[in-house]
This record gives structure tokens, C-alpha cells and sequence, in this order.
């Protein structure tokens, strides 16, 4: 049980230091920062994917784009497309880390985007147009509530990715928690490396939670099943 | 060689097999080590439990529970903390991305054999098939779709995620990465991206080949109805 231990040793030598808890690279401030990247990304990613696999999933056109970008997107190393647009474009903005993090996150929206609406029953999609509701409204008030469900999946699955390519990034220079795990594993201070990864890791469940609350929030009963539809 | 960095192909083939540790050859072995590693022990793992969960469904709630917070566990912290217990080893790798890839898994071995109609279980009953034919003969080749589908999720994200190990010195070619940003240089990057994409389109056309082995009946239905 040596490692053990040393685990909480490390704890409390990171937990317990004031000087952790204050100043540009405190606590509060590194997770600002993380939620800040991490929020951001998935924003753009959010606005790039949703409306893409909206008018993909209801005109049925350029689904290919949607094979294409799921396959690769899993497929792409982050670390390794992280390297490279900071090698091209340089470290003098964050723009150059913020870019492949959205790259990521977009797919994950845009597959279950695209599914969620694919997916609707088309005798409810008949139905709407029957009661004569146009392209636009069929799809606002009938596809996009039943989608729902997928759609906030994809952006789960978008926030896991954003979030440990976060961390990641911090490789690259960009600030957030990653930066106490890569500075401390360089410098061997392993009360960093540990502190910094525990509250890694409760971010990432923290944010998995919010998800799983705003899915029961924002989907209507009926599509959720929690009250019984017969 | 004062002239210049080396072309793409001219720093690949310098480097391909330098005969010392962190030659491409060498990180393209590690790598695939360390992503082939953890996918047989999701499938190991990954089908007993999927089992016993539809055999005992009370079980399935809180697995897919579990295996849903283990799947949103970002992996550099997970190997970071991993470190004291295993050291800087690949098996810091291998552990983390072997559970993810349960965590994929599971799902997928579940929805399979959901995915056996009622009245084909019920034949093999009349038939006569003990629990355990029935199960090998009957129930597992039909879920064969779709656990090879969840496979192939885990073949491909084992493949690109063991890069990540890089930051602990142990990512395959990932290593290519971190050697690329230390010393600022291209072609390592670009070669890196292409072979572990290339690692994963292949492993993705296997397990696709695999299916079609498997599974002829699939084919054949196709042409005659849905």
C-alpha cells in the first residue's frame, strides 16, 4: 500500500499549500480557465454541428460528410493535430490550440445530430406536415424536441473530448488544469502531478453530471418516457 | 549536415530503423502493442459481463452506470495517477484504455443479444440446444453485428488514444509528437498522424472483413429482403 500513501501525501502537499489556492496559477484560476477553453470549444463546436447535422439529417443531403467525419474524427491522433497547428500557426494567441479542440468536438454533435433527426418516426414527421406545418416548423417544433435526446448525447460525448483535450493541450502551452500535470510531471513535483489530476478528473465527472441534469431538464416527458405514452 | 532540415521522405528514411530505441519501426511496434493490448481485453472482459448482464438484468443499470463515469475519465490524468502504482510503463497505457474500451464494449455486447429475436431463442428451446449451444451457436453469431460494430469504436479510439501516452513517455508513435514540439519540426508530426490513421483504417477494414466472415447469412438477406 506504498502507493497509497504517498497518493494522499501528495494530496495533501498540493491541497494544503496555500499558495496554491491564490494568484494566475491558483486553483481557482486554472479551473476558470479550464471551463473557459473547455466551454468555449464546445460552444463553436455546438454552433458548427448542430445546424450542419440539422439540414443534413432533414434534406438527407451530404450524408457522406457525416461517415467521413465520424470515421476520421476517432481515428485522429489530438495530440498529434495539437503539434501541428501549433507548429504552423505558431503560440501567439490560443487560437492555434482552440482550433483542433473544436475540430474534435464537432463530430460527436454532428453524427448523433444527424441520427436524432434520421431517426424520427416518419409517420410524426407525416403527421406534422398534415397538420400543416411547413419545412421549417416541422422541423423546429416536431424533429428537433424527439432528436433531443441524441443531440444532448453528442454534446456529452463532445464535452468528454473537450475536456481530457484540454488537458492535453496544456502540452502546447495552453493554460487550464492540465498545466499543474504537465508542469509537474517535467519538474518532478509529483503533489502536482496528482492534485492536478484528481481535479481533472472531478471537473470531467462534475461536467458529465450537468449533462446528465440538463437532459432530464430540457427533454419533454413525453420523448423520455418518464411519464407513460400508450 | 549543414544543409538544411531533411525532406519528409528523406528524415523517414533516416529514421525508419535507426537500430536504437525511437526509431518509427520500433514506436510503430509499441504502439501496436500497446492498442492491441487493450481491445482483446475489452472483448475478454466485455462479453462475460455483457452476458451475465442480460442473464441478470438488475446487473446491467448499475454497469453501464459504471462504465459510463469510467468513459468520461479523461486519460492523461488517469495515466498520471496510474503512474505510482505501475510506473512509467506501457502498462500505465494499456490499463486505462483497456477500460475504456469495456466501457464501449459492454453496450454493444448487450444490444447484440438483445438483438436475438424471441421466436429464434424459443426454435433452439424446441430444438432442444442445451443453454450453452444455444448461446455459441445460436445467440452469439446473431450479436456478432453489432459487438463488432462496438469493436470497431474501441480498435480505432485504442489506436489513436495510446498517442496520448506520449506525455508520459510511453506513446508509440505518439512519440513522434512530443519529439516534433520539443525540437520544432514537421515531417515527425505528419508521419506520425498518417501511420496511426492508417493503423486504425486498418484495423476498422479487418474487423469489417471479420464481419463478412462471420456472418454470410447477413449478405445473402440483403439482396432478398430487409
Amino acid at each position: 500500500m506504498n502507493w497509497l500513501t504517498s497518493f494522499f501525501v501528495w494530496m495533501g502537499e498540493f491541497f494544503g499549500n496555500g499558495a496554491n489556492w491564490s494568484g494566475p496559477g491558483g486553483i481557482p484560476m486554472r479551473l476558470l480557465e479550464h471551463l473557459e477553453f473547455s466551454a468555449l470549444a464546445l460552444l463553436l463546436a455546438v454552433l458548427l454541428a448542430v445546424p450542419l447535422g440539422l439540414a443534413i439529417g432533414h434534406t438527407g443531403r451530404g450524408e457522406v460528410l457525416i461517415v467521413v467525419s465520424a470515421n476520421l474524427a476517432r481515428a485522429l491522433p489530438t495530440l498529434g493535430l495539437l503539434v501541428m497547428f501549433v507548429l504552423l500557426l505558431g503560440t501567439a494567441s490560443i487560437w492555434p490550440v482552440i482550433i483542433p479542440l473544436v475540430l474534435l468536438s464537432v463530430p460527436p454533435i454532428l453524427v448523433n445530430t444527424f441520427e436524432g433527426i434520421k431517426g424520427v418516426d416518419p409517420e410524426l414527421r407525416d403527421a406534422a406536415y398534415g397538420m400543416g406545418l411547413r419545412g421549417g416548423q416541422v422541423l423546429g417544433r416536431v424533429l428537433v424536441p424527439v432528436a433531443l435526446p441524441l443531440i444532448l448525447l453528442g454534446c456529452r460525448l463532445s464535452a468528454i473530448q473537450v475536456v481530457a483535450t484540454t488537458t492535453v493541450a496544456a502540452y502546447t502551452g495552453l493554460g487550464g488544469l492540465g498545466r499543474y500535470v504537465i508542469d509537474g510531471f517535467a519538474t518532478k513535483d509529483y503533489a502536482s502531478v496528482v492534485g492536478g489530476s484528481v481535479l481533472i478528473v472531478l471537473f470531467a465527472l462534475v461536467v458529465q453530471l450537468l449533462f446528465a441534469l440538463a437532459q432530464r431538464v430540457t427533454v419533454s416527458p413525453g420523448v423520455s418516457q418518464r411519464v407513460n405514452v400508450r | 549536415m549543414g544543409d538544411g532540415p531533411p525532406s519528409l521522405w528523406e528524415w523517414i528514411g533516416r529514421n525508419w530503423d535507426t537500430g536504437r530505441a525511437g526509431s518509427i519501426k520500433d514506436l510503430l511496434i509499441d504502439h501496436l502493442t500497446m492498442s492491441l493490448v487493450p481491445i482483446l481485453f475489452a472483448l475478454i472482459v466485455a462479453l462475460p459481463l455483457g452476458l451475465a448482464c442480460v442473464r441478470w438484468r438488475w446487473l446491467y443499470q448499475p454497469a453501464s452506470g459504471l462504465m459510463n463515469i469510467v468513459y468520461a475519465l479523461p486519460s492523461l490524468p488517469v495515466f498520471m495517477l496510474l503512474i505510482s502504482v505501475t510506473g512509467l510503463s506501457q502498462t500505465t497505457v494499456i490499463i486505462p484504455l483497456a477500460f475504456y474500451g469495456v466501457a464501449v464494449l459492454l453496450p454493444a455486447v448487450v444490444g447484440g443479444l438483445d438483438s436475438v429475436p424471441d421466436h429464434v431463442r424459443q426454435s433452439a428451446v424446441a430444438m432442444g440446444f442445451s443453454p450453452l449451444r444455444r448461446l455459441l451457436a445460436v445467440e452469439l453469431p446473431i450479436a456478432v453485428p453489432v459487438v463488432l460494430a462496438g469493436l470497431r469504436v474501441v480498435a480505432v479510439s485504442s489506436i489513436s488514444l495510446v498517442s496520448v501516452g506520449a506525455l508520459i513517455g510511453q506513446g508509440g508513435l505518439g512519440g513522434l509528437f512530443t519529439r516534433a514540439y520539443q525540437n520544432p519540426f514537421m515531417p515527425p508530426v505528419i508521419v506520425g498522424i498518417v501511420l496511426i490513421v492508417l493503423l486504425a483504417l486498418i484495423a476498422d477494414g479487418l474487423l469489417v472483413l471479420a464481419q463478412r466472415v462471420l456472418t454470410p447469412w447477413v449478405r445473402v438477406r440483403k439482396g432478398v429482403a430487409s
